[in-house]
């Protein structure tokens, strides 16, 4: 035993063997990998869904991998009351169609008893927190399924696949399990739970592929339509009940799309002839601008801003 | 405010390139302080046009606030391309880097994941958690400094781990005047070490090196005409066109598949998958493993061995490979499928399913390398548990029998393990499980040692083989 592992390897034979999986086959293999580890591993598991794009993948991933039996978990929607309606309609239809069960955590319940203030900026996305931990609490879920994607953000690329949160739901960065082979380690005590990120390896011209390949519907506002928008922060925002133009701010009509769909008054849309998903499939891969810094006010911030978020409890 | 694109170049690039076939390549970096290792990934996500123009412009902003550049720098020059890896607020204020990081981008011909590991602090826990998933890891030696001993620890650890490809960039070659005979030096070195523990000379891997300068670019993405004596492909060439590992073990004749769960809908069968037409009747008794390959193929009519921890391996049939409505004639590793079989014993989660006649006895005496990566050592006597596959058992330490020194590859005694430390022991399991050699198995010879008391993961497993035994002689079935 002074040498380790020094013997002659096996041999790899020349068996007709199929060719190799493309990289979206193998994303979608290890997604469904880690979606089945979590069901088998934890009491009761959760999935975040919004009706955005990486929620709609991560549902239809779900169906995939415990096929032909329904999924075995309920999903979680934190509601900021700043929805885009068409998502919101988009959501319960999901929700019936595959027969799930929608538990809703409620940004303004916790504003109307006082438990949360509504911001100076108006902007809801960053009170989501509490409402999410609520609901976890409140549930007794052990495992929460996000659509989060290391290629969204320097925090996010340092995040575990599964990432512990303790009973604050805080992330703590610099002390985070290391992550080995294909095997996760989800153990955790009273009180803590795991964030679980099945598609942390998927861009996002991946899940635009996907949703291409697989023909996933999503909302209609992630492509090309007619809007009523006015310029703020060098974003488009669309004119709605809770996001107004000031004086100075012209409304004009744009072909615009969204490349993600949140909190309504800090979400902004891009211009975009893209009507058809093959066609934000080449807007996607010639876009030259992250989606993040595209079209979100809040990450822009700070430079840590996601980082500072994640901290406290967020997605 | 508007999406700046190029449709024409991404429609071209979608068309030439089938990017819906391209495949994945897992890679991973790993070097010591100062060696521009971040500068290198960051040329490289540049240079492959993986940086976005925001991501530039906040670097560009950060790079000037900073003073980087100096006067007479301009364009790519002035960026210190090192921020574009740098995650955490911790690691921008220190200028260091404290954890892994997962980056991302894509040529015409691969899709490329990068775990982009630290050299410092810790490097052989960020080093052994990057290059447990990598087709090759790319280690970085400065030119002025040659093979260090940190470089023989890396390459040490790298071939522990059985990482198929090992590419050593020989960075800042400019700060030599691209000298060839500097270059030759270094990379009869580099080889020497490789010979000494095996690397590249015994098909367990292979080992490469190339002269860069990632600074300015030189051999990354293209081949530099200020190296006119180094023949050999550029770095993100030899990336492209390496096999990665699955590919190798796809192609195992040894199929190996543990059970995630049982898929058995009864009643409760996807309203969604009714509505399209599913025929209820058949699918009323539905039962199905699921799991992920891990090497290997198989096929509908397979002769198979169900593996029950205690138990005697039973043999059956594979009657389906389904796969979400679609029925499959064969799968390959890594897919993840469900598996119907002819015989209707009890399997469940923990169970792993091979090609029959290819699996060695389960055994509850497991010898293992353990690279010990928590600040929590480990002592004889200790109780653990041991996750291997999707099952997690109970385990004592029995004994630790000596720790390697990395530097030296030589073995020296020990009876505990600490942070960074990789070294022997013995451990016996409340249950047997069937353990395979890790130089052969790179997914069945891995397991996590768990502490039971906050759950937290305490060392990487390698599987070693009985002392005066040969995993050949201990096939059954």
């Amino acid at each position: 035993m002074s040498t380790f592992l020094t013997e002659e390897p096996t041999q790899v034979t020349d068996a007709a063997v199929s060719t190799r999986l493309s990289s979206l086959d193998t994303l979608e293999s290890e997604a469904i990998h880690i979606i089945r580890e979590v069901v088998a591993e934890f009491e009761k598991p959760a999935l975040l869904f919004s009706g955005g794009k990486d929620s709609v993948v991560m549902l239809h991933l779900a169906t995939k991998a415990f096929w032909p039996g329904k999924v075995p978990f309920p999903v979680l929607h934190v509601d900021t009351g700043h929805n885009f309606p068409e998502v919101i309609d988009f959501r319960d239809r999901t929700v019936e169609r595959l027969g799930l069960k929608l538990v809703v955590g409620s940004v303004q319940e916790f504003i109307d008893s006082g438990e949360l203030a509504e911001r100076a900026d108006g902007t809801r996305n960053p009170l989501q927190t509490v409402p999410l931990l609520d609901a976890i609490q409140r549930n007794k879920f052990d495992a929460v399924f996000g659509g989060g994607r290391r290629d969204e953000d320097k925090a996010r690329a340092k995040e575990r696949i599964l990432s512990l949160r303790d009973e604050f739901g805080q992330w703590d960065p610099r002390n985070q399990r290391p992550e080995l082979w294909n095997l996760y380690n989800g153990r955790h005590t009273v009180g803590q739970h795991v964030r679980a990120f099945p598609i942390s390896n998927w861009t996002e011209l991946d899940v635009w592929r996907y949703i291409e390949r697989e023909n996933i519907e999503l909302p209609g506002l992630y492509y090309a339509h007619d809007r009523e928008v006015f310029a703020r922060d060098g974003m488009w925002r669309a004119v709605g009940e809770v996001s107004q133009p000031l004086p100075h701010e012209k409304v004009i009509t744009k072909t615009v799309r969204y490349r993600t769909v949140g909190d309504m008054s800090c979400t902004g849309a891009v211009e975009s002839a893209a009507a058809t998903v093959r066609d934000v499939v080449i807007e996607v891969a010639a876009s030259t601008i992250t989606e993040r810094g595209a079209t979100r006010a809040d990450d822009r911030i700070s430079e840590a801003a996601m980082e500072d978020r994640k901290k406290d409890g967020y997605f | 405010m508007s999406t700046e694109i190029d449709t024409a170049r991404a429609a071209a690039l979608l068309d030439e390139a089938p990017l819906a076939s391209a495949s994945l390549f897992r890679f991973a970096t790993a070097g010591s302080v100062d060696d521009g290792k971040s500068t290198l990934v960051g040329r490289l996500l540049h240079d492959s046009k993986a940086i976005l123009a925001d991501q530039l412009d906040a670097v560009a902003r950060t790079s000037a606030d900073r003073g980087f550049g100096g006067p007479g720098a301009a364009g790519v020059q002035a960026i210190d391309l090192a921020l574009l890896t740098d995650g955490l607020r911790a690691e921008r204020e220190q200028g260091i880097t404290i954890d892994v990081a997962y980056r991302y981008f894509a040529t015409d011909r691969r899709s490329f994941i990068l775990a982009d590991c630290p050299g410092h602090v810790q490097y052989t826990k960020n080093t052994v958690t990057g290059a447990s998933t990598a087709d090759a890891v790319v280690v970085l030696i400065d030119a002025r400094k040659g093979v260090l001993e940190q470089t023989r620890r890396h390459l040490s650890v790298l071939q522990l781990l059985r990482v198929a490809h090992v590419i050593v960039a020989v960075n800042k070659i400019d700060l030599v005047d691209f000298s060839e005979s500097v270059f030759r030096e270094i990379e009869a070195d580099v080889q020497k070490v490789g010979r000494e523990l095996g690397l590249g000379s015994d098909g367990i891997a292979d080992l490469l090196v190339v002269p860069v300068s990632a600074l300015d670019g030189d051999n990354v993405v293209e081949r530099s005409e200020r190296t006119p004596w180094y023949t050999g492909p550029a770095l993100l060439e030899v990336l492209e066109t390496l096999p990665a590992a699955d590919e190798l073990e796809s192609h195992l004749e040894s199929f190996r598949f543990p059970v995630q769960l049982v898929i058995r809908p009864q009643g409760a069968l996807a309203p969604d998958a009714i509505a399209g037409g599913l025929d209820v009747e058949k699918y009323r008794d539905y039962r199905a493993y699921a799991g992920q390959i891990t090497e290997g193929s198989v096929k509908v009519g397979d002769k198979v061995s169900v593996l029950t921890p205690g138990q005697d391996p039973r043999t059956t049939t594979v009657t389906g490979i389904d796969f979400a409505g679609a029925e499959l004639e064969e799968a390959v590793a890594p897919q993840s499928v469900a598996l119907r079989l002819a015989d209707e014993f009890d399997v469940a989660r923990g169970d792993t399913i091979a090609a029959a006649g290819t699996v060695r006895e389960a055994s509850a005496d497991l010898y293992a390398a353990l690279c010990w990566l928590s600040p929590k050592p480990l002592r004889e006597g200790a109780k653990v548990l041991v996750k291997h596959g999707t099952r997690t058992v109970q385990a004592l330490v029995r004994s630790v029998s000596g720790k390697l020194d990395l530097a030296t590859f030589k073995l020296e005694g020990a009876s505990n393990l600490e942070l960074n430390d990789i070294g022997h022991a013995q451990l016996r399991l409340a249950a047997p499980l069937p353990l395979e050699n890790y130089l052969h198995h790179r997914r069945t010879g891995g397991f996590l040692v768990i502490d039971p008391l906050d759950g937290n993961t305490l060392a990487a497993g390698l599987v070693n083989d009985h002392p005066g035994d040969h995993e050949d002689e201990r096939y059954s079935i």
